[in-house]
């Protein structure tokens, strides 16, 4: 019954400025399905989802992440 | 002045003088525009995440300008359109952003040096657990 607490990473990593060059730690909020985790489930804040986000999108566009699971 | 990040990605199938050669063009192309390049990343070889086109590789390029307008990374875009050996790129302006999370870093150490004494949320949450782990010692550490 006890949930674990959730933290937003980013907050606690005091990381400022998502790069959306930085794949493995934009990897880890892509699960296998390739979409963008849900801020309900990795407990990010609303600012740091909204600059990840933007940051995954960027990235996908040049092929680094994919848009759909293969 | 602007800072810009511009990424592109060349075409796997040129060889490395070729693609020194792109790379050498197009920060001319930024230079001749007014640009200052800070720096020229090169990724090298990576796979992609999809195919574009028929490739499934792309050799991966960083550049860092700095320049007062817009021109240069307007006209270094025009080029990768026309170009067929460039098969992705992107520009993104950062000096905001960066400018930002640089504000967020200070504003973070003006309140550490305010305030050195660890919040007082803190005993009374471990109270708290404290509590509920006596309560229910089974069920506590679940995760």
């Amino acid at each position: 019954m006890v949930r674990r607490r959730k933290f937003c990473k980013f907050c606690a990593e005091k990381i400022d400025y998502i790069d959306f060059k930085d794949t493995r730690l934009l990897g880890q909020f892509v699960p296998e399905r390739a979409r963008i985790l849900p801020r309900r489930i990795s407990g990010v804040c609303a600012t740091h989802q909204r600059k990840l986000a933007k940051a995954i999108k960027r990235a996908r566009h040049l092929a680094l992440l994919p848009y759909v699971a293969d | 002045m602007r800072r810009y990040e511009v990424v592109f990605v060349l075409a796997p199938t040129l060889t490395d003088d070729e693609v020194e050669q792109a790379i050498e063009s197009f920060t001319k192309t930024a230079r001749d525009k007014g640009a200052e390049v800070i720096s020229v990343d090169k990724w090298g070889k990576r796979r992609l995440a999809f195919r574009v086109g028929k490739h499934t590789d792309g050799y991966y390029v960083v550049l860092t300008l700095e320049e007062p307008s817009g021109a240069a990374v307007a006209e270094l875009e025009r080029r990768f359109k026309v170009s067929d050996s460039v098969i992705r790129f992107l520009s993104v302006r950062t000096d905001l952003d960066l400018k930002r999370a640089e504000k967020f870093k200070k504003e973070r150490e003006a309140r550490r040096a305010k305030r050195p004494a660890p919040p007082r949320e803190h005993a009374a949450y471990q109270e708290m657990e404290e509590a509920l782990a006596a309560a229910e010692p089974t069920e506590a550490e679940e995760e």
